[in-house]
């Protein structure tokens, strides 16, 4: 029983960062495949909409891994929500939430905020901000740079590969004009 | 149209992809052998949810320096992970099947540059990576299917206008 309860509590970040790291390997032995994740988003091109685009012309039954692999994390993140939910509130840095506050957020309850991800929401132009804008320039950023964080920061570093690490340091950049600067740009819309 | 090219792109594997997570297990796998990898997803899914990186609001204090534990999960996995590349490496290590397990030298692009910020422009809004949308999706965010259906709208624009964009 205290093996659940404990389970159940936020996962420290040296926990859970050495298990994630511990995928790189898992994959490499178990079946010879590099960790990413994007090119999951690719091969569902490939096999739903290859519209004659030679880029989505390869065989992606090959690579059917990588989508039994997603399929697994949106499993596992059912699993984890359903079964082992952390029972006290969610806690967040005191100053993210003073920040949040003053761009509008009122909802610090769950994992994500009330005021971005209800369902209501995507419709509206926030949701159009949010969901669609921003998931066009996931999608379309991480194929242009070959990888996400998975395929770049991860396996790519572990890989000592130069061109990873410039990756990555883009991945940060981008990340932090748009929470410094943008954001309270865009919150001004609402 | 550049029908050499087409051609060429069917009958080989595109180069581009040996950016990103290519299959280098030459013996072909059954969808039951497949089962592996969805196994290793639940766990990764479990992993994603419990440390709370699907989160939105640990994005944004990463962003905002205002919290270390997005930098010690994704530090501690590079870590993590160059060690173990480098013990199969050093040591030969096989896979379970007794291949050669496969590394890939990624050439320097633009697009690492240009996709790159993009990519973090989109990070800091949705506060996801690839991977964390699948599991958002899974814990019931359903509004996170939208996003998901633009990034492989995203992707599928970025296949089209390839050629045409720096890369």
């Amino acid at each position: 029983m205290e093996f659940i309860e404990l389970i159940k509590k936020p996962w420290p970040w040296y926990v859970a960062g050495p298990l994630i790291g511990l995928t790189v390997p898992t994959l490499l032995l178990i079946g010879n495949k590099s960790f990413g994740i994007s090119s999951s988003l690719r091969h569902i091109c490939a096999a739903c909409f290859p519209a004659n685009i030679s880029f989505f012309k390869y065989d992606w039954k090959k690579e059917i891994w990588n989508l039994f692999f997603v399929a697994g994390v949106l499993i596992g993140g059912f699993l984890a929500t359903q079964f082992l939910e952390n029972p006290e509130d969610f806690v967040i840095s005191e100053k993210t939430v003073a920040a949040l506050r003053e761009l509008g957020i009122q909802d610090f309850k769950g994992l994500m905020p009330a005021d971005l991800f209800a369902v209501e929401n995507i419709l509206s132009l926030k949701g159009f901000i949010f969901f669609v804008v921003g998931g066009f320039m996931v999608g379309f950023g991480t194929r242009w740079a070959g990888g996400c964080t998975s395929g770049h920061a991860i396996m790519g570093l572990s890989n000592l590969q130069l061109p990873s690490l410039i990756a990555t340091c883009c991945f940060m950049i981008g990340g932090f004009v748009m929470v410094q600067v943008l954001l309270p740009v865009i919150f001004k819309l609402f | 149209m550049a029908t050499n090219q087409t051609n060429t792109n069917t009958v080989s594997f595109p180069e581009h992809l040996v950016c990103d997570a290519p299959n280098d297990m030459v013996k072909r796998e059954s969808t039951l052998g497949n089962l592996k990898y969805l196994v290793v997803g639940v766990m990764f899914g479990i992993v994603f949810v419990k440390a709370e990186i699907i989160s939105w609001f640990r994005i944004q204090e990463m962003f905002r320096l205002h919290s270390f534990h997005m930098y010690g999960v994704i530090g501690s996995a590079v870590v993590v992970g160059m060690i173990s590349v480098f013990l199969i490496k050093k040591f030969n290590i096989k896979t379970l099947s007794g291949e050669t397990v496969q590394f890939h030298p990624k050439k320097f692009m633009r697009g690492q540059i240009y996709g790159g910020l993009l990519f973090g422009l989109g990070w800091g809004i949705t506060g996801a990576c690839p991977g964390p949308l699948f599991a958002q999706i899974g814990s019931g965010y359903i509004a996170v299917i939208v996003t998901l259906l633009s990034a492989i709208a995203g992707t599928w624009t970025y296949g089209l206008l390839k050629d045409k964009l720096p890369n």
